[in-house]
């Protein structure tokens, strides 16, 4: 074969390597190009944040607006202060609107939603959700259960 | 007392034999790639092999990450099923491939495929005395037979296993997405969610590295070492293939206990 022909196959198997990695990282991991310069931080504390990663998604009915970027342990008040990278054209929520963090599904992965305020004031950057509603854990849930039931056989 | 006292030196025998193997190898890694080929236009041997080494193990790479990704989808799916989270079966079909199936399953195929070939090749060229010609005008046969091999196999076997992994997914995708009727949506955001850049991609990658370098040095130490019989090269040719699968997969399980 001639050298060419050789340079050029070899040159595409390593673009075709090359590229699997491209879409390992966008289509499969998820991975996005576009930098933080588009959006805006807001800070949230929930008492129970079990369930939520960082990358899980924030959403406001239904539709995603920004995902979160760190969960660290708030040690003054304990409680978990989530951070939330909000796309910078939502810049219309109310300051007193609610973070509730909620399941997809029965059994599936935890985001966070936020119900829509009645305040003219709007959230900024660096912000707080002050108003917040913790993760659902399901065996408190059931444990409570449980109790109301046997509290009433009584 | 004296069969007991043949035994132990036979054992002793055996172990002085596998530790100057030991030792032969990395002299022979070392001396191969250590300093620049002085010979020509290096590239160009080290296009030739990547040639002989990547694009002609395409095909099967190809296939069989189609047919195992097939396969990952549709065992995921009736098992999720059972739990009604057949929708998880993106991300599980992703995971698996980026973090085992993918390096392990293509450092298995690059040894049965690209492995054999090294050892048989280099094998052959010292059976027909081509390698000690080599010396014998001057050229330094590590510089010009081995090192383009190694290179070549360093390089091409990560990039085979990101195609495999790719090629996986799609055809995960395919099964469960086309044939199943999971929703496209989640069958992607799934994956996308639980699907770490860093943690999964990378390491699946570094896994792979790793196992380029294990399986080609192997290949070609075997064939560089090997009695010059075509007894042999066959024998040569046998072991590569042992030795890489066993070494593949008992490094896997070290690099998972340390990665993830």
């Amino acid at each position: 074969m001639r050298t060419r022909t050789l340079e050029l196959t070899v040159g595409l198997f390593i673009l075709a390597g090359l590229l699997a990695l491209l879409i390992l990282a966008l289509r499969v991991s998820g991975l996005t190009l576009s930098t933080n310069g588009d959006t805006y931080t807001v800070y949230a504390h929930f008492d129970n944040v079990s369930g939520l990663t960082s990358r899980s998604k924030v959403t406001m009915a239904g539709v995603t607006i920004g995902q979160v970027k760190r969960i660290t342990f708030d040690k003054n008040r304990y409680t978990g202060l989530v951070e939330m990278a909000i796309n910078s054209d939502v810049d219309t929520l109310p300051a007193d609107s609610t973070a509730s963090i909620v399941t997809a599904g029965l059994l599936g992965e935890k985001y966070i939603g936020i119900s829509v305020g009645g305040d003219d004031l709007v959230l900024g950057d660096g912000d707080e959700i002050v108003d917040t509603q913790s993760a659902l854990v399901l065996e408190e849930l059931i444990g409570r259960f449980l109790l109301n039931t046997v509290s009433k056989d009584d | 007392m004296n069969g007991v006292v043949d035994r132990v030196a036979s054992l002793g025998r055996i172990g002085l034999d596998v530790i100057a193997a030991i030792g032969r190898s990395g002299i022979f890694l070392f001396q191969a790639l250590a300093g620049r080929s002085r010979y020509g236009n290096g590239f160009s041997l080290l296009v030739k092999q990547l040639y002989a080494l990547g694009v002609l193990s395409l095909a099967i790479i190809i296939v069989s990450g189609i047919f195992i990704g097939m396969v990952l989808a549709l065992q995921g799916y009736n098992i999720l099923k059972d739990y009604g989270s057949e929708q998880a079966v993106g991300q599980m079909v992703a995971l698996t491939l980026l973090r085992e199936l993918g390096p392990v399953v293509t450092a298995l195929l690059f040894a049965g495929r690209a492995g054999s070939a090294l050892t048989a090749e280099i094998g052959l060229m010292k059976a027909t005395e081509q390698l000690s010609s080599l010396e014998m005008i001057g050229v330094d046969p590590l510089k010009y037979i081995i090192a383009p091999r190694l290179w070549a196999g360093f390089i091409a076997m990560p990039l085979l296993a990101l195609i495999f992994c790719v090629v996986g997914i799609w055809g995960g995708a395919m099964v469960a997405v086309d044939w199943l009727g999971v929703y496209s949506g989640s069958y992607w955001a799934n994956m996308q969610n639980s699907v770490q850049f860093g943690a999964d991609v990378l390491n699946g990658l570094i896994k792979a590295v790793v196992f380029a370098a294990v399986v080609t040095w192997i290949a070609v130490f075997q064939g560089y070492d090997c009695e010059p019989t075509s007894e042999g090269i066959s024998r040569a040719t046998t072991r590569t293939v042992v030795y890489a699968s066993l070494a593949v997969l008992g490094l896997d399980f070290i690099l998972t206990a340390l990665m993830f």
